[in-house]
């Protein structure tokens, strides 16, 4: 390792191309910890919003007109308005109205902070969309299959949990891949709240070291492996879940 | 039925597969929604102005009077100015502009017959499109330099066009996904029968296979700019006038707590009545030009 830090060391003397942040250990340590707050905010908003989606869609077929119109009214609004605003909202406007609490050092803090707050928005924004997929899913599970659960004595629960959200589940992975590979490049507004993530951390190394380019083919570089990795994992679930008999 | 519900709109990318269709989601959807987000935008900030009376003494102007007073600002930016939510529209429809040129040519690259242009286009249109908005949005603003000289002559860039450059980038790519879906969902009998009446390839394309595109364009596309005109407020971050940047102007010039949640909510009103009428007549324009199966 001290051989290739000590290589790129030279490459700033002699080229002047400056890739502190891999050789300089404080600066290494910043920026592995903001792209660890990245995938952890990208882990946690991805399960996040998988259940809201879930839930969502179950909700939708419930019988009560006024469930739905709720879930319905969710959906268009956290669909049609900006990310970045919802972040805001809920950072600004609904941050100072929750209570405080008092951490171990005596200071009074907010209870919910920036990287918790950017859980709770991106959640709520991805979960959207995630409903209207899940849902697209669930009506594509045929009438047939639905009828011959109830007719072996299932419950509605049941038969989402056992029959439609399984085979629901198969149909809508690649629009479901979609959204959560878009969730994680949304990751990146959190910036705006100071959430430590990679952009943030990011800005702060140019900031101090004055290497904007370098840095830059950095973060689009962690973002497009991440990226990757993720759709590569998506693959995978996608053929060890398939049934035969569906598609190609 | 199932075969038209799975069907996935041209683009990879087009979201969920067919927004909100079947029977009971369309009967949710009339324009009582629109009256029911102003409903709950006028409870939020009437809960703020009974909020506000309990807790503030004489002296201070109610809640909607203050909205009122921004409002101008928010929509129109400073006098003499160019900036506000109409900052926000100029930069989607100019990014949208740039954008959709950009990825036709890039979508001809993805599909064209030459491998080496073939995988150029493949690997901007991948990257462009895995990337980050706000990344590519930084790349772009900190990056390109704030005026340019050709022939002498030194050209300002302002701060707002960079950034709808920066914006069409995405766009670009993604457009160029739709033109590459689109042109790979006309009948291959449509390519022979062209050649088998003497038509050259580029006539092909732009006689034949294109026009007939258009129309499974539209919706995806249209898909794309509202998800555009939803990520324009992210020019406020890197120091553009728009409507977000001139709403916390407001919010620090005023120094309220209780105007938060109203001001903010203003501006998620303007953009949810700006963006849904776009979502219901993209959903509309879906069903009209699916292809029955």
């Amino acid at each position: 390792m001290e051989g290739l830090w000590d290589f790129l060391r030279s490459l700033h003397d002699a080229y002047g191309i400056n890739l502190v942040h891999f050789y300089d250990t404080f600066e290494r340590g910043r920026m592995l910890r903001g792209m660890w707050t990245s995938i952890k905010l990208a882990a946690v908003c991805i399960v996040l919003s998988v259940l809201i989606g879930i839930l969502g869609a179950w909700l939708q077929g419930s019988r009560f007109k006024v469930l739905k119109a709720v879930v319905q009214g969710y959906i268009q609004f956290f669909r049609n308005t900006p990310p970045l605003v919802q972040m805001y909202f809920f950072y600004f406007a609904l941050g100072p109205q929750m209570p405080r609490v008092v951490n171990e050092y005596g200071i009074s803090q907010p209870m919910l902070g920036s990287f918790e707050w950017a859980v709770i928005s991106l959640s709520f924004f991805a979960g959207a969309f995630n409903i209207e997929i899940f849902r697209s899913g669930v009506e594509a599970v045929q009438r047939s299959t639905v009828e011959a659960a109830e007719s072996l004595g299932f419950n509605r629960w049941q038969i989402y949990r056992y029959v439609v959200l399984p085979l629901a589940v198969r149909v809508c992975l690649p629009a479901l891949n979609n959204n959560l590979v878009n969730l994680i490049k949304t990751t990146t507004q959190a910036y705006a709240i100071a959430v430590p993530e990679t952009l943030f951390v990011a800005s702060q190394i140019w900031s101090d070291r004055i290497n904007v380019f370098e840095m830059m083919v950095t973060l689009l570089t962690f973002y497009l492996l991440l990226v990757g990795i993720f759709v590569w994992l998506m693959t995978r679930l996608e053929r060890s879940l398939r049934v035969p008999g569906f598609g190609q | 039925m199932t075969a038209t519900r799975n069907h996935v709109s041209v683009t990879s990318e087009g979201v969920a597969p067919a927004r909100g269709e079947s029977g009971y989601m369309a009967a949710a959807f009339t324009p009582k929604m629109l009256a029911g987000a102003f409903g709950l935008v006028a409870v939020v900030v009437l809960a703020g102005e009974a909020w506000a009376q309990l807790n503030s003494g004489a002296g201070q102007a109610g809640i909607m009077t203050t909205l009122w007073k921004w409002t101008p600002l928010i929509l129109f930016g400073p006098k003499g100015e160019f900036g506000g939510f109409v900052l926000n529209i100029v930069v989607s429809f100019l990014a949208m502009a740039i954008g959709t040129i950009s990825g036709l040519v890039l979508g001809l690259g993805l599909i064209s017959k030459f491998g080496p242009v073939r995988s150029v286009a493949w690997a901007i249109t991948q990257f462009f499109r895995n990337s980050p908005w706000l990344v590519l949005l930084f790349f772009v603003m900190l990056l390109t330099p704030f005026q340019i000289r050709i022939l002498g002559l030194s050209i300002p860039l302002p701060a707002w066009l960079k950034a709808t450059v920066g914006l069409a980038l995405p766009i670009m790519a993604n457009i160029a996904e739709i033109v590459r879906g689109a042109v790979n969902s006309i009948p291959t009998g449509q390519w022979e029968s062209a050649e088998s009446l003497a038509f050259s390839r580029l006539q092909t394309l732009w006689r034949i296979i294109l026009p007939q595109c258009v129309k499974r364009m539209i919706p995806p596309w249209m898909n794309w700019y509202a998800i555009l005109t939803m990520a324009t407020p992210l020019i406020s971050i890197v120091g553009v006038n728009d409507a977000m940047t001139l709403t916390q102007d407001a919010l620090a010039s005023e120094q309220r707590t209780d105007l938060l949640m109203p001001m903010y909510a203003l501006l998620l009103l303007f953009f949810f009545v700006y963006c849904y009428p776009i979502a219901r007549w993209t959903i509309r324009l879906e069903r009209k030009y699916a292809v029955r199966i």
